[in-house]
């Protein structure tokens, strides 16, 4: 398989002799194909490890109770494995999250690649991804000691864990990744479609909202799918800001346990014994990865396409 | 703008460039508020004593010493496993594998497509093949071999980058005078991608620094009170630490919480400056 390229190894040796230089550069060539192998060997390990767990949990909790009850209590007795409290959760601190990270990201996106000066866009740029940077651990502990508290002072009602504050803090998290990922997009597309709506009289802010942007929209849409995709996975400021009590809600305000945090909270109590609420971590976990796989394959795609389109 | 607009037109433009730059204005904002919420909660109770200092029950004696040098065990581990296999899939992507197959194609996609999965099932990955598996156990080993995988895809994509930054002429020169692919590779292209790599194996290594979900599951102890002395220890980990502080019902472990954040964001604005000193060095060179 290494030598699909090029001339085999042991036909090179045979032709022209068998040299050190030609040992090396065949050992060379395998072993980095070894090395660029092990991806693909991540994934095939990530599928198999989330099928054979989840099957044995199967075995266990039948998949019409794991995927429609409404009840996620693994530390009872009996326990029960129902998803649907973990997955509303996830949605809630998703959708809560886009909301604030897409309009301010797009924007964002728009303006460092439209109308900000070169020198400005050179500080703007370190300064998201300084943002981008911060580990998921800080936002978590910024929600439970900034955003609760300030939420609270507005808001009485609200519980300490709750779901908004940990959409808002995922918020910021994914808004540096939609800036940039706008800001690549609405730079892809060609000046001169620019210059031609500037020609027929067309003001900038037309320009930007009536051609830039719908020209850039496949790259846009990818940004927002990615930025689900990545609040979906997001764990520990979640785990610190939403809580760990499930609960089938769609008020921002309450306590919500995510399906990260589910496998976290899992993970954290004593794994030597196995089980049920040991297979449970693979079986949300395989929930959680075909979700996430799958937005990020239409979101490749998406990136794909705009860049064929362009260049 | 040119008086020709009407005035309605004008008006519009000039309020969507605001509302533009109102956006950004606010990131910027929404950054420096959490930088001084951060600096103003940690600095009190970052002293020397607490950067030496084991880990305790006691909120006023304890430090983080313990979790930092697991920390740094693990990301020992992890750079010495992801750096070579990350450059060396690297390579055969942009330098060996020079007909774009079919095969390769498809590896580039499985590395974009790894990149977007949940830090945590990494860490689920972890935990069955090389804790339950290989029975490496809840080892420094196994935490590190789990970071290497999770930080792998951006390793590669990273070094793909500073190796297609290296001008063909370079490869050319080289292969001209007789010098086989890997000795071009080894003596013109990788020398001149250095910084770039390095660059990015330090960004790389920088996340892998502050991520904690993946390590809970392979078994990161949040009370570990020896210090790491080989690689089938138990550890800690310093995010895992300000976790487990962050959520203490009590005020002063929720300020070692602070502190050891603080501590945390200063390590890792270090290495990030180092990144960029790096890059910026680099392009210098090559200008």
């Amino acid at each position: 398989m290494a030598v699909r390229t090029g001339e085999p190894l042991i036909a090179s040796i045979r032709r022209r002799g068998f040299s050190l230089p030609r040992v090396q550069e065949g050992a060379m060539r395998l072993l980095s194909f070894v090395f660029a192998l092990i991806s693909i060997l991540t994934t095939v390990g990530i599928v198999v490890v989330l099928a054979t767990g989840a099957g044995r949990f199967f075995q266990s909790v039948s998949p019409r109770e794991f995927f429609f009850s409404t009840d996620w209590s693994p530390a009872y007795d009996p326990p029960h494995f129902g998803i649907v409290p973990l997955v509303c959760g996830t949605l809630l601190v998703a959708v809560g999250s886009s909301i604030v990270a897409l309009p301010l990201g797009i924007l964002t996106g728009v303006y460092l690649s439209e109308y900000a000066p070169p020198r400005l866009r050179g500080l703007l740029k370190p300064a998201l991804e300084l943002l981008a940077g911060i580990p998921s651990v800080v936002y978590g502990y910024v929600a439970l000691f900034l955003v609760t508290p300030t939420l609270k002072a507005i808001i009485h009602s609200i519980d300490t864990y709750n779901a908004l504050s940990a959409a808002i803090v995922v918020g910021v998290m994914v808004l540096p990744l939609v800036a940039s990922l706008c800001e690549d997009a609405i730079a892809s597309v060609p000046n001169s479609l620019r210059e031609a709506a500037y020609g027929l009289g067309s003001t900038k802010r037309e320009v930007t909202l009536k051609v830039v942007i719908p020209a850039a929209l496949s790259g846009i849409s990818a940004s927002f799918i990615l930025a689900l995709s990545r609040a979906i996975g997001e764990t520990m400021a979640v785990s610190l800001a939403a809580g760990l009590t499930p609960n089938v809600t769609l008020n921002p305000l309450q306590t919500v346990q995510t399906m990260t945090a589910a496998i976290v909270n899992l993970a954290s109590g004593d794994l030597s014994s196995g089980g049920p609420s040991y297979e449970a971590i693979f079986a949300v976990a395989a929930t959680l990865f075909v979700i996430t796989f799958l937005m990020n394959v239409v979101a490749n795609r998406l990136v794909r396409r705009f860049r064929t389109v362009y260049s | 703008m040119t008086s020709s607009f009407s005035a309605k037109r004008r008006r519009k433009d000039r309020q969507f460039a605001g509302l533009c730059l109102a956006a950004v204005m606010t990131c910027l904002t929404i950054l420096v508020v959490l930088l001084i919420k951060l600096a103003l909660d940690g600095y009190r109770h970052l002293t020397w004593h607490f950067i030496t200092s084991p880990l305790t029950v006691r909120a006023s004696t304890t430090g983080i010493l313990t979790p930092l040098l697991g920390s740094l065990a693990v990301m020992a581990v992890t750079a010495a496993v992801a750096i070579p296999v990350g450059v060396g899939a690297a390579v055969w992507l942009e330098e060996f594998n020079t007909r774009r197959t079919r095969l390769s194609s498809f590896i580039q996609l499985n590395i974009s497509n790894l990149a977007g999965v949940p830090s945590i099932v990494y860490g689920i990955l972890g935990l069955a093949i090389f804790v339950r598996w290989m029975a490496l156990g809840l080892s420094i080993l196994s935490g590190g071999l789990t970071m290497s995988i999770l930080i792998l895809p951006m390793v590669i994509i990273v070094s793909q980058e500073a190796l297609r930054s290296v001008p063909s002429s370079y490869r050319e020169g080289s292969l001209a005078l007789g010098a086989t692919r890997w000795q071009t590779i080894s003596r013109q292209v990788l020398p001149a991608a250095t910084p770039g790599i390095l660059t990015g194996v330090i960004l790389s290594i920088s996340r892998a620094l502050g991520e904690t979900a993946p390590l809970i599951v392979v078994g990161a102890a949040g009370y570990v009170t020896f210090l790491p002395t080989k690689v089938w220890d138990r550890y800690g980990v310093l995010p895992l630490q300000i976790f487990n502080w962050s959520r203490n019902p009590n005020p002063a472990m929720t300020a070692n919480a602070a502190s050891a954040i603080l501590f945390l964001m200063i390590l890792l604005l270090a290495l990030n400056s180092v990144a960029i000193w790096l890059r910026a060095r680099a392009r210098q060179r090559r200008a």
